[in-house]
């Protein structure tokens, strides 16, 4: 058996659909580093559940030899909380996008964080709506010109990696389709995380937003010595403009919910009905 | 010459415990062995506003309100106001002359100084609604004894309290042989039996626990909380899992995810949350996931009137959501079928892999009622359809079939890998191709709603077999036509009526054969617009005559029975 399982490689988490992308879609890298991230941990496939919304990068489940769900606009994070909830065996991503995540389903990131489920949230930020092709999003800096905004963007954009932060997600982490290397690991670490992981991907769009030459310019790793266990200081580095820093921001232990919730009696019974309804008798 | 039955109504100040007395002596009364059927009404706040509660017991089964009441309970002047015009010829004033000025009236008065007795008596202003318990069963012959054990159970965990309550019911009853009565309505001695008494929320609960359910995820709302607070009480010690979600959206999501990784799943709302539920019924039925919706339905649109009843769903749970989709919509009758049923809309969820809508009321799910103890070893429980080894081995998770019923495989499940699609797919799920698959997969989907309606039990029909005038209800009005029939066929009205509990798919067959042995069809139903009646004109190309209430509140078997006459007379 164990020998079986080092056997895995990339190609057993490859499913045999090609991607729709668009050529130098940053999502394409995405994709691999999960495929890495899969094969390095030499995780089963089939425990494995690749959970997205819609858009462009929620399509990501359907390039992958797992078990996946492609559900709705923004309600990613609720389905994998049932995923995970009754079968925390399982090893659950949630992946989408900036718009799925942080607009139409942003109602949902505050509270996988605060009950710390153990999912693993990748956020494929490319700061516009790619699969509408080219409408402004939650992330999209401010003046930047799209379909939506054609006398540029005048809300702040918001900072997903800092959102993360303050809702509490126990691991934060900021990686680069550009930097596969250490997004594979990011997702890995992720993946091994017990509690609620998020991880912002600046994943340009080719197509509506090519960010990749902005970008180069302004990633930076974090500090050699970050101390990962600051959550203050990772809020405040998240808060920067001018830099976007790459790496793991936080990450702290504490219980998770799918264990929390199996915790309160340990006996676990079947369903006795009649003594049940005898209660109402 | 004791009563074979008696109908009481409570009525006071919201928060002043008007409820909580009635409940202890109607519980009391369905433990010593009478039938019993309750309604309750309460402003939307937690203190203040008119409340009421309707209790009718019985030696007899009842099945509805009933017409009028037999005793008025007015705790203050309001109730005295609002309720007396409803008081049977002859019927009984109970009130608490302190606060109450009758006028004279055909009826017998007792005037019991409740507040005096609580506060000057007993040193307990808030046992003043025990005494009225205790007064009541003393005067229609109730044994305290069978009152002392909810008592004791409801102030469980307050035994500073106990004591108190136990002297107020004592002291109400003492002083109920201290009057002279003057009242016909003494109940006629029962036999204890096997009967169970719970709520309408009680019995879906239970029938879930027992159909396997074993996730669930809701968000707070009335009348469906108690299926929330319920189940995350009982879940843990049977494994299970009890969501409170920060939505409806959520819920429905986290439900739908549950279900899909192997677990039987619901949620529980009213209308708000359906409405927000709504997109996530589209991917059910795309991606062919079991799962069960409950809508205890309240007067809307909006947030209407939250603590009152509507048949105002219909609408939306046979129609609600974009695109053309199987769906599954059950309306239980009675608390009984409250338990029955949702055990069959788990069986159905499961074997056709569909959501399953199931409308309850305010009234019905709150409602106490009676009902025979299940027989819970010959209930049947239906899984999904899961793949053989042999299927997974080229694993189609969506293969085209007779019964449009594909096999469902499990993450974990070796070999089964799959993704559940909101695309339009083909056999195996995948999305490239979306228009060569779209006819077969649709007429698929849809396939399983023949086979479903082909299994269901053909429903309860009551009255002439030789009926020219048909009424046909849906929901919680079953009991009430019913009754509302009965007395027309005593009254040599040639009437009959059905009520079918599966509406969607409806058993078409059954119904329609009613609908052409008769010659006049009446649809009454708790809405402005008919919605029942508009579905029938549609399935069965008739025009019904509608009866439709929608002040929040149940119909009486008198306001059917008139109806009915007013029929017979004006053919
Ligand atoms: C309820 C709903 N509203 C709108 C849409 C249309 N829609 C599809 S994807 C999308 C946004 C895509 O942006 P993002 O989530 O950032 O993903 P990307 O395509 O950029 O990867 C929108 C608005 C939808 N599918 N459902
Ligand atoms: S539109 Fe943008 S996000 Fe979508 S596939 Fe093309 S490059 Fe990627």
């Amino acid at each position: 058996m164990t020998e079986q399982l080092a056997q895995l490689t990339v190609k057993h988490y490859k499913s045999d659909q090609k991607p729709i992308w668009c050529p130098g879609c940053g999502d394409f890298a995405v994709l691999a580093c999960t495929h890495r991230a899969l094969t390095n941990l030499q995780l089963r496939p089939e425990n494995v559940v690749i959970v997205s919304g819609i858009g462009c990068s929620s399509r990501i489940p359907y390039f992958c030899k797992t078990y996946g769900f492609h559900t709705l606009h923004g309600r990613t994070l609720p389905v994998a909380t049932g995923v995970k909830l009754v079968n925390p065996d399982l090893t659950v991503l949630a992946m989408a996008g900036d718009g799925d995540l942080f607009s139409i389903g942003a109602g949902h990131m505050p509270h996988a964080a605060a009950r710390n489920v153990s999912i693993t949230c990748v956020c494929m930020n490319n700061q516009i709506y790619g699969l509408t092709k080219g409408q402004t999003s939650p992330t999209s800096v401010k003046g930047h010109t799209t379909k939506s905004t054609p006398y540029g963007s005048i809300s702040q954009p918001m900072k997903p990696v800092l959102l993360a932060l303050a809702y509490g997600a126990t691991f934060v982490a900021r990686g680069y389709s550009s930097k596969t290397h250490q997004l594979a690991d990011l997702i890995a670490q992720g993946i091994k995380h017990k509690g609620f992981a998020f991880i912002e991907v600046n994943s340009p769009c080719t197509e509506f937003n090519n960010t990749y030459d902005l970008l180069d310019t302004m990633v930076e790793e974090l500090p050699k010595d970050w101390d990962t266990r600051d959550r203050a200081g990772a809020m405040a580095l998240a808060s920067t403009e001018t830099k976007v820093h790459l790496g793991l921001f936080y990450k702290e232990e504490r219980p998770a919910y799918e264990e929390m919730a199996k915790a309160f009696e340990k006996n676990v019974n079947a369903f006795d009905a009649n003594a049940y309804l005898a209660r109402f008798a | 010459m004791p009563k074979e039955e008696i109908i009481i109504r409570l009525g006071g100040e919201g928060g002043e415990g008007v409820i909580s007395a009635g409940d202890f002596f109607a519980l009391g009364s369905a433990r010593t062995g009478y039938h019993l059927f309750t309604f309750r009404t309460y402003p939307a706040e937690i203190k203040g506003g008119h409340a009421w509660y309707h209790i009718r017991v019985g030696s007899k089964p009842v099945l509805s309100m009933g017409d009028g009441t037999d005793v008025l309970v007015a705790f203050n002047a309001e109730a005295y106001n609002n309720h007396i015009g409803l008081l049977n010829e002859n019927g009984v004033l109970i009130y608490d002359p302190d606060t109450v000025t009758p006028t004279n009236g055909n009826f017998i008065k007792y005037p019991i100084p409740f507040n005096k007795i609580a506060k000057e008596d007993l040193d307990f202003l808030r046992g003043k609604n025990v005494v009225v318990t205790g007064f009541l069963a003393g005067l229609f012959g109730l044994d305290p004894s069978s009152l002392e054990g909810l008592i004791k159970s409801r102030f469980r965990r307050r035994p500073e309290l106990l004591d108190q309550n136990l002297k107020s019911l004592y002291t109400g009853y003492e002083f109920s042989k201290k009057i002279e009565k003057a009242d016909p309505y003494y109940l006629k001695p029962t036999e204890r039996v096997g009967r169970l008494v719970m709520n309408g929320n009680d019995a879906i609960s239970a029938g879930a626990l027992l159909a396997g359910c074993r996730f669930f995820a809701g968000y707070p709302i009335t009348p469906a909380s108690d299926i929330l607070e319920t189940l995350a009480k009982e879940f843990p010690a049977l494994g299970g899992v009890c969501l409170q979600a920060e939505d409806e959206i959520s819920a429905i999501g986290s439900v739908i995810g549950a279900s899909y990784a192997g677990m039987k799943a619901m949620t529980a709302t009213s209308g708000p949350g359906v409405s927000l539920m709504t997109e996530f019924m589209g991917l059910s039925g795309m991606a062919e996931i079991p799962a069960v919706i409950i809508d205890a339905q309240r007067a809307g649109p909006a947030t209407g009137m939250p603590t009152k009843l509507e048949q105002g769903d219909l609408n939306h749970a046979l129609y609600g959501g974009h695109g053309d989709f199987p769906r599954i919509v059950i309306a239980p009758g009675s608390v009984e079928d409250c338990f029955y049923q949702i055990i069959n809309a788990f069986n159905m969820a499961e074997k056709y892999q569909t959501i399953a809508v199931f409308l309850s009321d305010q009234s019905l799910s709150q409602r106490t009622q009676t009902m025979n103890k299940p027989s819970t070893a010959e209930i049947a429980i239906a899984d999904r359809l899961r793949p053989t080894p042999e299927e997974l081995k080229d694993y189609q998770r969506f293969s085209i079939t007779d019964s449009g019923i594909s096999p469902m495989s499990l993450p974990s499940e070796e070999g089964g890998m799959y993704v559940a699609p909101g695309l339009e797919h083909d056999e195996y799920g995948h999305v490239e191709d979306p228009m060569k698959s779209r006819v077969a997969m649709t007429t698929k989907r849809f396939r399983k709603m023949e086979k479903a309606q082909k299994e269901l039990e053909a429903p309860p029909r009551y009255g002439a077999d030789d009926a020219e005038i048909g009424v046909i209800g849906w929901g919680s009005t079953e009991g009430v036509i019913r009754e509302a029939v009965e007395q027309a066929v005593e009254k040599g009205y040639k009437v009959a009526a059905i009520h079918p509990k599966v509406l969607c798919p409806l058993p078409e067959e059954e119904v329609g054969r009613f609908i052409s042995s008769v010659r006049r069809v009446i649809v009454p139903e708790l809405n402005y617009s008919g919605q029942f009646a508009k579905y029938l004109s549609a399935t069965f190309a008739i025009k019904p005559i509608r009866l439709n209430k929608y002040v929040g509140l149940p119909f009486t078997p008198g306001e059917i029975f008139r109806k009915i006459e007013e029929v017979v007379n004006n053919d």
